[in-house]
């Protein structure tokens, strides 16, 4: 019982990492508040049920491919409608993020109708795995190993690699940077691209688990601020940190206290940001 | 030389007549009773309009006034909603006008309770509490159905007639007239705090909290002054709701109103008082006309709609009003 309640619960947490990681390094480097980052999520979940139902792509080859359009088209929505905003005022940018939000939900509602849209996961992915003393659904084992992949690689990726120290350099301060010589302006269309992509990856992912509608970047957008927020802007050991306590949490409360548990992670939340405004791992500058 | 001590002589003019009434103001009172007398049939709508309005002004007070950025200002609707709708379900207190008091006291106490934690954070912060308080009251109220009703909503709610002279109609004419009349009221206060030293300084401390830190403003106390006014007509507010639709359900506190009602407030234009008229008015009529042949299309309109004030017209529709009135007259110079 306990266990396959925190090994949910992480599973569950691992969707929240991978959606959220992106919006944590951009938040952290621009400072820009945005509430639409779960939109990319939301294209991720349906071009990967588009890629396979009517391209008849394999899941495994949809998942990346979503992923790919989806950071293509966020730069154009980042020249567009980001850009312009990047030293206006964070109600400019609120304002902006729901308009974005609006207008999509609005979209995909028309595209693919209102109601949650569903995949045939492959048959290897179905299923339970056997591991002697229990078992465990497949599918929830493949979410956590690629939750795993993602986060040693993108630690690997920003801890280790030049690009990754300039983009740390950003996140610390953008000015500095900027003098140094880091074109902070291409770094972080990079970078966004990257994590919009990876949260499309995240949404064709959760397509199984929470279901993807047209509501989805409205309905989780509060839980992946929250990741965010409470992890500390720009740290990607903070954001898996909080995505793992906020996903063990909430798991937990909805299974032991249906009729009450929703509302336990956001007094974990108030609670933590009471304490710790930056976040848990988050520092304060700018 | 001259061009500065003119400035100086208009910046003082301004300061000195500002607060007078003009007669432009009587207009939204005029087209308030004129649709009661043009479009009987409307007034239902006509009352959710007057509460959006009052619901707007409080949240103009903080975002517009002073500068406070929430996300969860339905939190205090929600409060107020519930008490009232309580007092009367539960406690069977069915006189009206004390029961909207006592909802909006309650209202008022909460926000000054978490103002006094929330005012001392700014940013991202800010926003994720005041965003978050509002989600946990709405969890709780779904938890404890036993109280609030839960998921199926608070019934049983029952009002006497105003004064016990006026009784509710079909039509929502009576409830038009009392909620039109708690605007009205409402108002001269909005009006009087913004015009006030105390209103002034809450603009100070939007254009720059640093500086009136070093002139010695207690910028904390009056945010959390304001916050708790604020908080209190947010749940006036929605006593008003609960009484007009004599039902209350969890969305009353839900994020979708804490965020429509900051949509409303910017297309009207912040911190001008008018612009919660013109915003809630403006959406709700085309909400009204428009959801009803394609919600989609709605939903993206309001979208857009808000991308290209945030683009363009950070001033709302008053702005572009103003805009386009200093045009006119640089013209007809």
């Amino acid at each position: 019982m306990l266990v396959s309640i925190v090994f949910d619960g992480v599973a569950y947490a691992m969707i929240l990492f991978i959606i959220s990681v992106g919006l944590s390094v951009t938040m952290g480097m621009m400072g820009f508040v945005n509430l639409a980052h779960g939109v990319f999520a939301m294209a991720g979940g349906y071009f990967t049920v588009s890629a396979m139902v009517a391209v008849g792509m394999p899941f495994l080859l949809a998942l990346p491919g979503a992923a790919v359009l989806v950071g293509v088209a966020s730069l154009v929505l980042e020249r567009l409608l980001y850009a312009p905003l990047y030293n206006a005022r964070e109600l400019d940018q609120v304002l902006l993020s729901i308009g974005i939000v609006l207008m999509a939900a609005a979209a995909f509602t028309f595209a693919y109708g209102p109601g949650p849209v569903s995949i045939d996961v492959p048959d290897y992915l179905s299923g339970q795995i056997d591991a002697g003393f229990r078992t465990f659904p497949t599918y929830r084992v493949f979410l956590i190993a690629v939750g795993a992949v993602l986060a040693v690689a993108l630690w690997y990726g920003v801890e280790r690699t030049t690009i990754g120290a300039r983009i740390r350099a950003a996140v610390d301060n953008r000015r500095m940077a900027e003098s140094v010589g880091i074109d902070v302006d291409s770094l972080f269309r990079f970078t966004f691209a990257l994590g919009s992509g990876v949260a499309a990856l995240g949404g064709g992912l959760a397509v199984e688990v929470l279901g993807v509608s047209p509501g989805f970047a409205i309905q989780y957008l509060v839980l992946f601020l929250i990741v965010v927020s409470v992890g500390g802007l720009g740290t990607i050991k903070g954001t898996l940190v909080a995505a793992l306590v906020l996903g063990v949490i909430d798991n937990a409360g909805k299974y032991l206290w249906p009729e009450g548990g929703a509302f336990i992670i956001y007094a974990v939340t108030i609670a933590i940001l009471l304490y710790r405004p930056h976040g848990l791992f988050g520092r304060s500058h700018g | 030389m001259a061009d500065a001590t003119r400035a100086r002589e208009r910046a003082t003019a301004h300061v000195v007549t500002a607060h007078r009434w003009r007669w432009v103001e009587a207009a939204p009172w005029l087209v308030a009773t004129g649709a009661f007398f043009l479009l009987p049939d409307y007034m239902t709508l006509g009352t959710q309009i007057v509460i959006t309005v009052m619901f707007a002004l409080s949240l103009d007070l903080i975002l517009g006034f002073a500068g406070i950025i929430t996300l969860g200002h339905a939190a205090y609707f929600g409060v107020g909603a519930y008490a009232c709708g309580m007092l009367s379900a539960h406690l069977g207190w069915t006189e009206p006008v004390s029961a909207l008091f006592a909802a909006t006291l309650v209202a008022a106490f909460v926000g000054w309770l978490s103002g006094l934690v929330l005012m001392r954070y700014h940013g991202l912060t800010l926003l994720m509490l005041t965003l978050s308080v509002a989600i946990l009251l709405q969890q709780l109220a779904n938890t404890y159905s036993d109280f609030t009703g839960g998921f199926d909503g608070l019934t049983g709610i029952y009002f006497d007639p105003v004064f016990g002279v006026f009784e509710y109609d079909l039509w929502s004419h009576t409830h038009y007239w009392y909620a039109l009349a708690w605007l009205a009221v409402v108002f001269v206060v909005a009006r009087r705090i913004v015009y006030s030293p105390f209103g002034r300084s809450l603009v100070g401390i939007r254009e720059n909290a640093l500086r009136m830190h070093a002139v010695g403003a207690p910028v904390f106390r009056r945010q959390v002054a304001v916050y708790t006014v604020s908080a209190g007509i947010a749940g006036l507010s929605g006593a008003l709701f609960a009484q007009a639709n004599t039902f209350v359900t969890l969305d009353v506190l839900g994020f979708t109103r804490s965020g429509i009602i900051m949509i409303i407030l910017i297309l009207g234009g912040t911190g001008r008082l008018y612009g919660a008229f013109v915003g809630a008015i403006v959406y709700m009529v085309l909400e009204d006309e428009l959801s009803k042949l394609t919600p989609e299309f709605w939903e993206f309109g309001v979208g857009l709609a808000l991308v290209l004030v945030v683009l363009f017209a950070r001033n709302g529709i008053l702005g572009l009003l103003d805009r386009a009135r200093s045009l006119l007259a640089e013209r007809g110079r």
